[in-house]
């Protein structure tokens, strides 16, 4: 139980990071907290109790392992994360090429 | 299953199109790619309506294909029921002529394989979402078709558009998000991902908490997406700031396809809907008819204008939905096909004044009329039925969703949904006045009007618009009862699909 | 490698990224090659593969490294990798049904096995290897234009 309150409190560090910095990277890393903390979430709901880690080998017959599905979805999960970062990342630096600053409180140019 | 492969093919022609222009980019003139591009879309609209022929042969009016050969709880299946092959018309009729429309629009200036490799595999996602039966599946292509419309947004490199697609990032995958928790929360529930199964097992089982948790927090996601209030703020700058066939693609097909299509159908199909979540629905969609209303009339730039109204439309399907009867959704149905051929239609002619006269501010146009006929007649045709003036189409499904509250009881979203109308008339004869009726000011001299490419794609959609009312026809009429039969039925669609799949 | 002594980093770093690059690059295609029986795959493999690029990149400057993959190659290359991913799933209509196995299923374990999942997992390898790569050269070109204005 503590660790889902302990991931819980990892997505509300990113989720600050993206509401009260005003530097755009900050946000950015805040994002990425946030998607660390949903993929972490969702791997740990597929534990189930005395599991190991669900890798078959030749010589070993394992029997009692975690849930794989969820470890799929988190590596799909994970790409989609990526793409998105890069993308947020370029729009940073044109910003930056732009405008000059960081700091979204100076690109107020849209109005209304 | 012979005919149910073609489920597959809405994914791969797109997808195949989108890297065969990048990888062509280099050899080919562009005529050729813009001739690639608006083949490969015309052949999916003419899929599309070879399925909505093939469907009423097979059992259950339901085809399913699972793909890999995989059977159905274990794989992803691909459902084709009234609901999708409905969604796929509108959402490739919309790309049809938006793809003839970027032949005349793209400058010589833009980067074009670029641009059309993002506007293909954004349509990717949009098919991808409606024809797919598996949970996290529809999230994978609601993250693809969202990231090429974040990166379609700021494709002209302005200032303005970089902080509106930033802005629309941010907020995007927010929503992502939640909708990610809330998969998370239904598979840890359920252990399936298929949607089908889903249905069929928190029938079966007793969740107290989980459920109005996860509907809650599918509202929130789906909600942002779909620009409903209170999350509507990202909408007007987004759209305002994207290239005007981009617009026109957001507010008439992106924002129904991920957000109304996508909420409607894991609301009423899976989780199955209760009378508190239904008026949840109304309510908000009554708030998002009032806030547009009004902030749509003050506006100056045209198309942040016809921004603002998408939400007050948004609303109207809302509150169709939210009723849950069966005029209500009838009309909430048929309102998604009549307000994407009209939206994307007043996003179409704003491009072409965008582009012939550089003007966006209507304080500053007037009398385009003389000087461009074609733009300024299709302009008119669609503002009047968006406002929702008989007998063009806009106007039955309005009045069909107006009618469906005073049968339910709710005599306050009617009088709001009247005064929404109203409100709606009034934005559009201010944009009318402003951009092509009165004289011709001295800077317009030279206008010249739209090319020739623009001016069919524009003509063909104001046709469909005019003869939108004829869709309530006996014969024509299945086209959209099937789709609101499809959410009537409500969880009992598992049973149907599940049935479908085995044979 | 043509050897500029201002470009990229100190001589230190430059002798060791000598040793040590065609290994990471070996490593990346280990994983690869062994998805579909160890952890890793395509993407994580296509991913240290793509690093591979970038610490030659970054140990000895622009100039060489888009000597040897140029943007355009880099693009042309992932569409490329796209497709033939593409190819491979449409294959499996000869099967019966869009994405299906195809190929022979051996002995589990072994290498050549399991039908044609190492096959995606190859072009996956190929695909994000360079686009991740094509990514990183699209920031470089343009803080070096936001710089030049």
């Amino acid at each position: 139980m503590t660790l889902y309150l302990l991931c819980l409190f990892l997505f509300c560090v990113g989720l600050y990071g993206v509401l009260r910095k005003r530097n755009i990277v900050k946000i950015i890393v805040g994002f990425a907290i946030m998607g660390y903390a949903m993929n972490l979430f969702f791997v740990m709901l597929g534990y189930k109790m005395h599991g190991r880690s669900p890798i078959a080998a030749i010589d070993q017959q394992v029997t009692n392992m975690v849930d794989t599905v969820p470890q799929e979805l988190v590596h799909t999960s994970i790409v989609i994360g990526l793409g998105l970062t890069a993308l947020l990342i370029a729009i940073a630096i044109k910003i930056y090429e732009k405008c000059g600053t960081f700091d979204i409180t100076k690109i107020k140019r849209l109005k209304g | 299953m012979n005919n149910s492969f073609i489920a597959a093919l809405f994914v791969i022609v797109p997808v195949s199109t989108a890297f065969l222009i990048s990888l062509l980019a280099r050899f080919a003139r562009r005529g050729y790619l813009y001739a690639l591009s608006v083949f490969s879309s015309g052949s999916i609209l003419l899929i599309s309506f070879y399925a909505l022929g093939v469907l009423p042969k097979s059992v259950n009016n339901i085809l399913v294909y699972n793909i890999g050969g995989l059977a159905s709880p274990f794989g992803i299946s691909l459902v084709l029921d009234g609901l999708s092959v409905f969604m796929l018309v509108v959402v490739n009729l919309a790309a049809f002529f938006v793809s003839i429309y970027n032949i005349g629009y793209v400058d010589k200036h833009d980067d074009a394989p670029k641009f059309l490799t993002l506007f293909f595999m954004m349509l990717t996602g949009l098919n991808g979402v409606v024809i797919t039966g598996d949970l996290f599946n529809l999230f994978v292509f609601l993250e693809v078709a969202s990231i090429a419309g974040y990166a379609l947004v700021c494709f002209r490199g302005g200032a303005e558009e970089l902080e509106a697609a930033f802005k629309y990032a941010v907020m995007g995958s927010t929503g992502s998000a939640f909708i990610f928790i809330g998969i998370a929360f239904l598979y840890s529930f359920t252990s399936t991902l298929n949607m089908a199964d889903m249905s069929r097992i928190i029938a079966m089982k007793e969740g107290i908490f989980v459920v109005p948790f996860v509907t809650v927090l599918f509202i929130m996601g789906f909600g942002l997406k779909a620009a409903l209030a209170p999350f509507h703020a990202w909408l007007p700058d987004a759209h305002t700031s994207a290239p005007a066939s981009i617009s026109a693609m957001f507010s008439g097909v992106l924002i129904k396809a991920l957000g109304v299509y996508t909420l409607a159908r894991i609301l009423f199909n899976v989780l199955g809907t209760t009378q508190a979540l239904l008026s949840a629905l109304t309510v908000l969609g009554a708030i998002s008819i009032l806030v547009s209303g009004v902030l749509a009339v003050l506006q100056w730039n045209m198309k942040r204008l016809f921004a603002y109204s998408s939400i007050g439309q948004i609303g109207y399907i809302f509150l169709g939905l939210g009723l849950g009867t069966p005029w209500g959704v009838f009309g909430a149905v048929f309102h998604i096909f009549q307000h994407s051929v009209a939206k994307s239609l007043l996003f179409l002619t704003a491009g072409s004044v965008d582009k012939s006269a550089h003007e966006r501010d209507l304080r500053e146009m007037s009398g385009l009329k003389e000087k461009m006929p074609v733009t300024a007649w299709a302009s008119m045709i669609a503002s009047m039925s968006l406002a929702g003036i008989p007998p063009l189409g806009a106007f039955f499904s309005k009045l069909i969703i107006i009618i469906a509250c005073i049968q339910a009881g709710f005599y306050f979203y009617a009088f709001i949904a009247v005064i929404g109308s109203i409100l709606t008339l009034a934005a559009m004869a201010k944009m009318q006045k402003f951009a092509f009726l009165g004289e011709l000011r001295e800077k317009f001299k030279n206008v010249k009007e739209a090319s020739f490419a623009m001016r069919i794609s524009i003509a063909c959609l104001a046709g469909i618009c005019v003869f939108g009312g004829l869709l309530l026809l006996p014969q024509l009429k299945p086209f959209i009862g099937n789709a609101a039969g499809v959410l009537l039925e409500g969880t009992k669609y598992s049973g149907l699909v599940l049935g479908a799949a085995t044979k | 490698m043509p050897n500029n002594p201002l470009a990229g980093m100190s001589i230190i770093v430059k002798s060791i990224t000598r040793i040590i690059i065609s290994m990471v690059m070996v490593f990346g295609i280990y994983i690869v090659a062994h998805g579909h029986v160890s952890p890793g795959g395509g993407f994580a493999g296509g991913v240290i593969i793509a690093l591979s690029f970038v610490l030659l990149m970054l140990a000895f400057g622009k100039g060489v490294a888009t000597s040897k993959i140029t943007k355009t190659i880099a693009s042309n290359l992932e569409s490329v990798g796209a497709l033939m991913f593409l190819l491979i799933a449409l294959s499996g209509f000869s099967g019966g049904a869009f994405f299906m196995n195809i190929l022979a299923k051996g002995a589990p374990f072994k290498l050549f096995s399991a039908g044609t999942i190492p096959l995606y997992n190859y072009v996956l390898g190929l695909k994000v290897g360079v686009g991740l790569f094509a990514i990183y050269l699209a920031f470089v070109v343009l803080e070096k234009a936001g710089k030049r204005k």
